[in-house]
């Protein structure tokens, strides 16, 4: 039996094949599916803005890029992955209102994606596939028994990497 | 002492945002009855305090899809406004004003300014509210439109305050027209600061 397991906004976990990891309605956050092939050890980080050192009061390491990437590698490492074969596919960091005058409004989807790249190379771990971009929502599965990342949009149809 | 976060507004404070709410929500529904040329009656606007999760609820879950509409203050008053509407509003709305109505996945150009416009002149219904309340200037910003998923189109103003607060003004109109039957909701997010200003301007101190 597989389960489904609901990852929310700047939150994120880890599971083994057959299970499913999902996340809801991207926006301009960033889903991040990390994958051990070999081991079938996945796990999903959904972050909501680039950089924690930008933040003041409470401390939520789930919710910044630079923070959440490193915890989801250790947790899949506790589970039994090799930190060396990991592998990464990216979706989310869209432009939902292209026509905002505020430019930060506009381009935080943007600043995310590059954020994750930045904390992916940092640890070594490759890109093997991106949904970025664009301005339209997405809902991601990401099955773990085979590493698909499923992308499902509410303008443009469904298709998976 | 100043106001710091959403949640050390008081009973007090929030009857004060309720009453902004209130005046908003008249001025927006005559405004509304003008351009439609209808009788709009409205229940008295339900206002709460909410955090992105309850909206979300309140709303029919993060994959519903909604017509979003965000407007940008400034001036005196530093923020957002966001207007959330069901498809059939949106498409009320146009069917009235335009004669047509098809919010789907996209929207034509003629729609689209149809529902900026009617953004612009509800937007002006709240924050006329504030001003002739404070005697404050403030700004609006031309509208942005977005039909999507509710989740990815509150991911926006979620972000933008995440560092500040997950908490914002949610205010819940009830229309009654010939045709128009339909809850509309309008997110209120004055940055912490103005808020206090609104408050202090208004004699209610913390």
């Amino acid at each position: 039996m597989s389960a489904n397991i609901k990852i929310g906004i700047s939150d994120l976990n880890v599971a083994r094949s057959p299970d499913v990891l999902m996340t809801y309605a991207l926006g301009s956050c960033v889903g991040i599916c990390l994958y051990d092939r070999a081991k079938k050890i996945g796990g999903l980080s959904h972050i909501m803005l680039p950089d924690s050192s930008a933040s003041h009061g409470a401390a939520q390491p789930y919710r910044f890029a630079d923070t959440a990437i490193p915890i989801l590698v250790q947790k899949m490492v506790l589970l039994g992955a090799n930190k060396r074969a990991l592998t990464a596919k990216i979706a989310g960091g869209a432009r939902m209102f292209s026509t905002a005058s505020n430019n930060s409004l506009s381009n935080i989807g943007q600043r995310n994606v590059v954020a994750v790249k930045g904390a992916l190379a940092k640890l070594g771990i490759p890109i093997i596939a991106e949904d970025t971009g664009k301005d339209y929502g997405r809902t991601l599965f990401f099955t773990v028994e085979d590493g698909i990342m499923y992308i499902k949009s509410a303008k443009c149809g469904e298709w998976h990497f | 002492m100043a106001l710091h976060n959403y949640d050390e507004l008081s009973d007090m404070h929030i009857d004060a945002l309720r009453e902004i709410g209130n005046i908003g929500s008249g001025n927006a529904a005559s405004s509304l009855a003008m351009m439609l040329s209808d009788q709009i009656d409205i229940s008295v606007p339900v206002v709460r305090i909410l955090d992105y999760e309850q909206v979300m609820e309140e709303l029919g879950g993060p994959e519903q899809m909604i017509v979003g509409l965000l407007l940008c203050l400034d001036g005196d008053v530093n923020g957002m406004i966001m207007f959330l509407l069901h498809q059939n509003f949106a498409n009320t709305l146009l069917a009235s004003l335009i004669g047509e109505a098809d919010v789907g996945g996209t929207v034509d150009e003629m729609s689209y300014s149809a529902l900026q416009e009617v953004a612009n002149i509800m937007a002006a219904s709240y924050v006329n509210a504030i001003a002739d309340l404070t005697g404050f200037t403030i700004n609006v910003s031309v509208p942005s439109m977005c039909v999507d998923m509710l989740g990815a189109i509150l991911s926006v103003p979620a972000i933008h305050y995440a560092n500040i607060s997950d908490k914002m003004i949610f205010i819940e109109d009830k229309f009654h027209g010939k045709d128009l039957n339909a809850p509309n909701h309008i997110l209120l997010i004055p940055d912490v600061e103005s808020l206090d200003k609104i408050m202090t301007s208004l004699g209610i101190e913390l």
